[in-house]
């Protein structure tokens, strides 16, 4: 079979960072490739250097045995490349019409705007996929998989032969999943080829006929699917070897009730029961809008309870601001990092101390040794990879920035801490350390609850879970029951 | 990409200072006889005192993440209100003067109220305001000029070893407000929620009291500049001081706060009305340059000072 791209060499830095150091890449025409590597191997911007975004130091691109020295994105769009990013690059406020129609009109330089026109090239888009929408709904109304379909047809339009795919399953819950898997099968049946990016174990497996892993930069190994295994592939992925996790001892959970929901109501969900137990981690597990964000929120005293009752210690407790919560030490750790976790520009000893203003300082006088000593003891704690704490939280990896999360709540010694969706976004290292030191906190007496659409995180981490849907607890599932097939069945 | 960005709080600072050195020196060199003159760095002193003021509630609530455009307009309620009760109490300068500084607060907290409690955005919200404290300005001064109090125009004629005491004021005020921003909780509250208020709710910081602290903090600098305006002209006038407006903008990105809020350290402004002032002084001495070229240098400048900054930033980012 030829070979639809060839890329030798590559090399790129940024600045003094050597982000590519002579990496290969071969993708055979038709195949469903799939590019792995944690974060900041270099996965994305191999990527941009396909598409013509970025021009490599050294390398060669081959397309369809045509050299490129110098790729444009034009010439990769005239290739047949077309990539998928991550956030899609949609008009979040036009139609969706009007997203798969629009580049189409633009590149034939035509002046005037022709509905008619666009709602043809838009229909023709989405029959492809037998994608169902309304294309005249706006883009921002509509759910991530269906964002993400949406860019998949655009792509289409543009007569796409190679597509790249960054990440496309970060956002999806495991039905959309498959329903992507499905149209990935489509796309490779009408012999389109695939370069499918990731660092899932399962879906790589599931999904691709052959491997790429990346490592700093760096070739590790290119091989048939067939010839990989999921400890190989760990191992290539992070050069380090894990003690498989859910190995850790079994343990006695204290019959100690420190937290309970009765009958609990509020915005996004209604009518949640369950008990936590000291020292224990639970899991709440749902897709997207089942109400769990909003249930952890509630806890938190972000969301005001309509009715129904939070018990803390054998008393009734009113959540109604963050205040009271971190008075009663019940801290949350939110679902996006970026947005709701972090200070991004600000320092790392910034945002870890910034929970404990009123207690490292006097009379509302800052102590600025007491403040840098709590930041460093955490960075030092955790393992935080920087070289000085003084650093933007924004130059850390994403595994480092969710421990600055973690370090800024621990630091305030919470009794029950809330994690909504704990490793998203993390690399396998930083998620196997966060994995640790929470079964580590536990063991100490803290109690957790996991807020976690990650099937295999929530088996491994929880000692039980309790699961929501269309913002109702559906389930509950104790530890003897808690493997992925009960927890796939208890989702769909 | 791990790169190192080290937070330099005082390059920023040292920058300033190198202006400031460098202006001094053009101005000595080309207008000594004019400018080096006791009399002149007095007058400086006077007036940076009040645009001082108000540049720093300014930037404070550019730190937050917000602005008050209704600083000039706060001092004059304030200065009028201030005039008004020294004549109902037959002379009474502290009374007036605390009526002063608690019509800037309760202005700042109205201020305040708008931007952290209605979500209204803090440029249009004070754009707003400041028309209505205009508007009650000219109401309860029928529109004219009130006079002010003789003993305290001589009071603030006074010097301590040559220092004009209103001078003294604004560097004590200044000085809190250093500390304030610089080394309490309360500081670095306002810088958190300057930078990302939705990650302060979660971090659990009230930010709605951190607004409204933010802006009435700035409204009591504008009361207490109220109060050394009235002073120091022996009037004031609903109208007086528009274009302080620009100026405390001017001053406040100058000394290196961002607009877009959680950065920039205070003892920047301070340096950065003082260069301000001067280079208003030094346009003085050049008799061709009439006042009708004022706006047009002031609003110049900060579109320069704004585009340096971007150019500056960017290569800071490259770094």
């Amino acid at each position: 079979m030829e070979n639809i791209l060839s890329v030798k060499g590559i090399k790129k830095s940024f600045g003094g960072v050597h982000a590519l150091k002579g990496v290969d890449l071969t993708i055979k025409k038709g195949e469903t490739h799939c590019l792995a590597g944690e974060n900041g191997c270099g996965k994305s911007t191999i990527i941009k250097v396909i598409s013509g975004f970025y021009k490599p130091d050294a390398g060669t691109i081959e397309v369809n045995g045509i050299v490129h020295p110098h790729m444009t994105p034009s010439d990769a769009i005239k290739a047949g490349i077309q990539v998928i990013y991550q956030d899609f690059s949609l008009f979040p406020n036009l139609s969706v019409m009007e997203n798969l129609a629009f580049n189409q009109v633009l590149a034939n330089n035509e002046k005037f705007v022709n509905k008619k026109k666009f709602r043809t090239i838009a229909e023709e888009a989405i029959q492809k996929i037998n994608f169902d929408v309304d294309l005249d709904a706006r883009v921002e109304q509509l759910p991530v998989a269906d964002k993400q379909l949406i860019a998949i047809s655009r792509a289409l339009v543009h007569d796409a032969k190679f597509i790249i795919m960054d990440e496309p399953t970060t956002a999806l819950t495991s039905k959309e999943v498959n329903r992507l898997f499905d149209i990935i099968a489509e796309l490779k049946s009408k012999g389109i080829t695939i370069l499918f990016v990731s660092h899932k174990l399962d879906e790589v497996f599931e999904i691709s006929d052959s491997i790429t892993v990346l490592r700093s930069g760096e070739n590790v190994i290119s091989c048939p699917a067939s010839e990989m295994t999921e400890d190989k592939f760990t191992y290539y992925m992070t050069g380090r070897h894990f003690e498989n996790e859910s190995s850790t001892l079994p343990k006695e959970i204290s019959k100690e009730v420190i937290l309970e929901a009765q009958n609990l109501s509020a915005k996004g969900f209604e009518d949640v029961s369950f008990q936590l137990h000291k020292g224990e981690i639970l899991g709440v597990t749902g897709q997207l809008g089942s109400g769990r964000t909003e249930l952890s929120l509630s806890l938190f005293g972000l969301n005001r309870p309509v009715s129904g009752k939070i018990i803390m210690e054998g008393q009734e407790v009113n959540l109604n601001s963050v205040q009271e919560a971190q008075k009663l030490k019940i801290a949350l750790v939110p679902e996006d990092r970026l947005t709701e976790g972090l200070f991004i520009p600000q320092s790392i000893t910034d945002n870890i101390t910034v929970t404990r203003l009123n207690s490292l300082s006097n009379m509302g006088v800052l102590n600025k040794g007491r403040l840098m000593n709590e930041a460093s003891t955490w960075v030092e704690k955790l393992e935080i990879a920087t070289q000085n704490p003084t650093n933007a939280a924004g130059t850390l990896s994403g595994g480092n920035q969710q421990k600055v999360v973690l370090a800024k709540w621990l630091s305030d010694n919470p009794k029950i801490l809330i994690l909504n969706g704990p490793t998203v976004g993390v690399d396998i290292g930083a998620k196997y350390d966060i994995h640790k030191l929470l079964k580590q906190l536990a063991m100490q007496g803290m109690s957790i609850i996991v807020v976690s659409d990650d099937t295999a995180e929530v088996v491994s981490l929880c000692d039980r879970a309790i699961v929501m849907q269309g913002g109702k607890m559906t389930g509950a599932l104790e530890k003897e029951d808690l493997n992925t097939v009960n927890l796939n069945k208890a989702t769909v | 990409m791990t790169k190192v960005r080290k937070l330099h709080i005082d390059d920023k600072v040292e920058k300033l200072i190198f202006i400031f050195v460098v202006l001094f020196a053009v101005m000595a060199l080309t207008k000594g006889n004019q400018i080096l003159k006791p009399t002149v760095f007095q007058t400086i002193a006077r007036q940076v005192s009040e645009i001082g003021l108000m540049a720093l509630g300014c930037s404070i609530c550019m730190i937050s993440g917000g602005i008050d455009l209704s600083g000039a307009y706060i001092a004059n309620l304030a200065g009028i209100s201030a005039a008004l009760v020294m004549q109902k109490t037959s002379g009474n300068i502290f009374a007036g003067m605390l009526c002063g500084i608690l019509i800037g607060a309760i202005c700042g907290a109205f201020n305040g109220v708008l931007v952290a409690h209605l979500r209204i955005p803090a440029m249009l919200a004070t754009l707003g305001s400041y028309q209505i404290f205009q508007g009650i300005a000219i109401v309860i001064s029928d529109g004219k000029t009130v006079q002010g109090n003789k003993i305290l125009a001589k009071f603030a004629m006074g010097k301590v070893l040559g220092i004009p005491i209103p001078f003294i004021i604004f560097a004590v005020v200044a000085l809190g407000a250093i500390f304030l921003m610089g080394k309490t909780s309360f500081g670095r509250r306002v810088y958190f929620v300057g930078t990302n208020e939705k990650c302060s709710i979660f971090s659990g910081i009230r930010t709605k009291q951190v607004l409204l602290f933010t802006y009435t903090i700035s409204g009591v600098l504008c009361g207490i500049a109220g109060n050394l305006s009235l002073a120091r002209i022996n009037s004031a006038k609903a109208d007086f001081g528009s274009s302080y407006i620009m100026q405390c903008i001017l001053i406040s990105v100058l000394g290196g706060i961002n607009p877009n809020g959680g950065f920039g350290a205070v003892p920047g402004v301070i340096i950065a009305a003082f260069i301000l002032q001067m280079l208003s002084s030094y346009l003085n001495t050049f008799p061709d340059i009439s006042n009708y070229y004022r706006d047009l240098i002031w609003g110049l400048a900060l579109i320069l000072v704004l585009i340096a900054n971007y150019y500056s930033d960017k290569r800071k980012m490259r770094k």
